[in-house]
């Protein structure tokens, strides 16, 4: 029983930019763009804190898949809280097809490296909005998921989940060692204030290789065109009922 | 000089910076204006008054986080759940 938990975090673009598709239309453009925590993984990264704050669990873990920038994701996650990181360098054409297959992949293997008792990530990235990493690591490892947690209590050496359905809420007794995904209303994340920043800098990031975890990154999927949404039309506006019917009947509608 | 208070006080004009970069009307925007309110206090002697005023520029930086944390909240809400 190590009390450890693993916090996935992800680099995504900024929620607040407006996103431009490359003129290829092979991607959208993320160069010189602003970058930033996916919002879900801090939700994430502040349970494992919370968690550690109550002294349920010892040791909170940030990992990040991706190229050197993805350090600075690490940082932040340090300075919220989180006692150490691990930075799985992916780059190049590798970070370009890495999907939740592959990070499901790695956060397995650096669940069993690591004795991890529970991961927590976001339940989707802003970017891919895949909403599968979770699960995924969940089957790899034969481990019960609470996924979308509203709530989290941990229970002896159980978890209580309460999750966020279509329905309602559902609450779920299961046990660790666990996977959970992070839903908008878990809590509140804390901001990462300049003397976090500083006290995080002494904080130790390891470098890890995904060939060092034994894991493929080749994926079976390809992207084959990226394009905006279509353009709203503008609606038209019509003085009477009848009018409207005309309209309708002239669209082929009614 | 209020010595001991001069770090605090440039303490928290360096947080407040780091705040402002994200500010919905620009990360200049605010830069100015915070240069603007430090220097205008600049020949305040006073230990008391320096302490409010301190406590005052958390405050400002508390409610930024605030604004941050809703701004977020919201479109995260929108973009994601179906009312």
């Amino acid at each position: 029983m190590s009390g450890r938990v693993l916090v996935g975090v992800k680099r995504v673009i900024d929620y607040a930019v407006k996103i431009r598709v490359k003129p290829d239309n092979t991607g959208v453009v993320t160069d010189g763009v602003k970058h930033s925590m996916n919002p879900f993984c801090e939700i994430a990264v502040e349970e494992a804190v919370k968690l550690k704050e109550k002294k349920l669990v010892k040791e909170v873990v940030a990992v990040s898949c991706g190229p050197q920038q993805s350090q600075e994701t690490i940082r932040t996650a340090l300075a919220m809280g989180a006692d150490r990181g691990i930075h799985v360098e992916v780059s190049g054409n590798d970070y370009e097809t890495l999907g939740p297959l592959q990070v499901s992949k790695i956060m397995a293997a650096l669940a069993k490296k690591e004795d991890a008792q529970i991961i927590i990530l976001g339940k989707q990235a802003i970017d891919d909005d895949c909403n599968q990493t979770g699960q995924m690591t969940a089957a790899l490892l034969d481990w019960p998921q609470g996924t979308f947690a509203s709530e989290v209590t941990l229970d002896g050496d159980k978890i209580k989940v309460v999750r966020e359905i279509d329905g309602g809420l559902e609450t779920i007794k299961i046990n660790t060692p666990a996977v959970l995904t992070a839903d908008l209303r878990l809590n509140t994340p804390r901001y990462a204030t300049l003397p976090n920043i500083m006290k995080a800098k002494k904080k130790k990031i390891a470098n890890v290789k995904p060939a060092d975890l034994g894991v493929n990154l080749t994926s079976k999927l390809e992207v084959l065109r990226v394009e905006d949404p279509p353009q709203r039309q503008a609606g038209m506006k019509v003085e009477t009922v009848e009018d409207l019917v005309g309209k309708l009947k002239e669209l082929g509608k009614v | 000089m209020a010595n001991p208070l001069r770090s605090e006080v440039v303490r928290l004009y360096k947080n407040l910076l780091y705040l402002g970069r994200e500010y919905p009307k620009g990360g200049d925007y605010f830069r100015d204006r915070l240069r603007a309110a430090f220097t205008k206090n600049k020949s305040v002697q006073d230990p008391e008054q320096i302490k409010a005023m301190i406590a005052r520029g958390e405050y400002v930086a508390r409610e930024l986080e605030a604004l941050y944390y809703l701004r977020k909240y919201r479109a995260m809400k929108k973009r994601y759940y179906e009312e």
